[in-house]
């Protein structure tokens, strides 16, 4: 792996941002909509709840930690797909850039889209609705750590997905954190879910960190091991998504695939 | 002896049961330019994809300066570039965003200097902010080319550069690959449906049909030793009776 590779494709994604409001408003925009959003309904919740129930930082909490988690994910799939709707792979898959380069880029452009949408949930969670993260204490770190591994690794899989089905599959793209959301206990515990549920649930990182959440809110015990092994979890995600993105694209150099690749060739 | 740039060893790319190029085998040596030619669908892109390492030979391998590409992609591709009508550089970065972009991946020193050298070698100093994809088909083609030549490759593959340019501008691009190619001692290979270009800048051609080599040789001479009178009525030929010019 060479730096300076890495470099272009976080560069590219640096300049194509900085041309064009309409790529840099929505990592701000969607994070802020759904903290206002939820931080109304929690504020209502509160005035009809039974006298000392807090409802801020369980469900305001929640949508804030999914909220990182959605725009990790995007963050990925959104750099990729720049590449796919100017036709740009052919241009970066026969130079010397490496799949494992490629990639690491997408991801730092990620990590910084993603830390900017947090930044903006944050300062408005905290400031116009006093969300205070002291609540979760130091396990506010390992829970968005374990998110973003899942982000990182659910982005990278949706572009694999993509670079096999080509651009018009750039639909699965957008839905997969809706598909996830029922059974990752955002705003619930696992324990709600029908047994088959539960088990999928258990497969789920983000499971646990809500779980994490809800347990520090309600003052029960929660095991840190149970966050650890979510946190590998995650990471095991992360190498089975990335062995898939290189599967594809190795089927794609064998076929043909990434030499023809355009909405008209690829079914 | 001067080693080749590119060395292609029996070559082969099957599509299920289509027979895509079949066995194809040549060199192409520093500082050399040598056509590829042949009719819609003879497997010239095809063997330059796999050149490029996107696509996958069935059998058969591609060295390029020594580099094997199936074993040794990251080498070999940091001496070659290369520029396609079908590739343009992404329409939403300006020409120097491009450039410096490509400039990073293929690790170019000196690269700011490398850039201005490149955009008023082309012309393109006007245009340096302008986006890619509001760029007329010529002055894509400039950028595509600035882009190609930015490292400075051992190889370059040009695949119909001057498809859309008018006469006047086409002329302008294959003198500067030519100044390019004798200053660098890069070695050429380029695809063209033009047989005056063919007869201007390339050093040797090789016609393909069926995927295979069916001619080869000087651009000059090529059509008296096959009984035609110039090169364009030789590609007639090859298209239309490959099998008769095989018994020539």
């Amino acid at each position: 792996m060479t730096f300076h590779r890495i470099a272009a494709i976080v560069l590219r994604q640096y300049f194509l941002m900085r041309g064009s409001p309409v790529r840099v408003l929505p990592i701000f925009a969607w994070v802020a909509i759904d903290i206002v959003l939820w931080g109304f309904i929690t504020r209502y919740l509160n005035t009809i709840a039974s006298p000392g129930f807090d409802f801020v930082p369980m469900l305001l909490g929640a949508v804030l930690l999914w909220d990182f988690f959605t725009r990790v994910m995007h963050g990925v799939t959104i750099a990729f797909l720049e590449d796919v709707w100017s036709h740009n792979f052919l241009n970066l898959f026969a130079s010397p850039l490496s799949i494992r380069e490629y990639v690491g880029g997408l991801v730092i452009t990620s990590i910084a889209t993603s830390l900017l949408g947090l930044l903006t949930m944050v300062v408005l969670a905290s400031t116009v609705f006093g969300l205070s993260f002291f609540v979760y204490g130091l396990m506010l770190v390992p829970f968005l750590l374990v998110l973003f591994l899942f982000g990182i690794a659910l982005g990278i899989f949706a572009s694999a997905l993509v670079l096999r089905f080509g651009p018009a599959s750039e639909w699965i793209v957008w839905p997969v954190p809706a598909f996830i959301s029922p059974f990752a206990a955002i705003f619930y515990p696992v324990s709600t879910l029908p047994r088959w549920m539960q088990q999928v649930s258990h497969l789920l990182p983000p499971s646990y960190v809500f779980e994490g959440m809800r347990a520090i809110i309600s003052g029960s015990p929660y095991r840190g091991t149970a966050l650890l092994s979510s946190a590998c979890l995650a990471a095991l995600y992360i190498l089975l998504a990335s062995w898939f993105f290189t599967r594809i694209h190795r089927h794609a150099i064998r076929t043909g695939l990434l030499a023809r690749y355009s909405a008209e060739s690829v079914n | 002896m001067i080693p080749n740039v590119l060395s292609v060893d029996r070559l082969r790319r099957l599509y299920g049961d289509t027979v895509a190029v079949d066995g194809v085998s040549f060199e192409v040596g520093r500082g050399e330019i040598v056509g590829l030619l042949g009719p819609n669908g003879a497997g010239k892109t095809t063997t330059i994809n796999m050149i490029l390492g996107v696509l996958e030979p069935t059998s058969g391998t591609i060295r390029i300066e020594g580099a094997d590409i199936a074993t040794n992609r990251a080498r070999a591709l940091e001496r070659t570039n290369f520029s396609a009508v079908y590739a343009p550089l992404p329409g939403n970065l300006t020409v120097v965003q491009n450039l410096r972009v490509f400039g990073l991946m293929y690790g170019v020193k000196e690269l700011p200097k490398r850039i201005e050298e490149l955009l008023d070698q082309f012309d393109l100093e006007r245009l340096r902010l302008a986006k890619c994809g509001v760029l007329s088909s010529g002055e894509q083609t400039r950028v595509s080319l600035a882009k190609a030549m930015l490292n400075r490759p051992r190889l370059l593959l040009l695949d119909e550069p001057t498809a859309s340019l008018d006469p006047a501008v086409a002329n302008d691009i294959r003198t500067q690959v030519r100044e390019f190619v004798s200053r660098e001692k890069v070695g050429v290979l380029w695809t063209t449906h033009n047989m005056y270009e063919v007869a201007d800048v390339c050093d040797r051609v090789l016609f393909l049909s069926h995927g295979r080599i069916l001619l080869q040789g000087d651009p000059l001479t090529l059509p008296g030793e096959h009984g035609k009178e110039t090169l364009e009525e030789l590609f007639i030929a090859v298209a239309r009776e490959p099998l008769a010019l095989k018994r020539t």
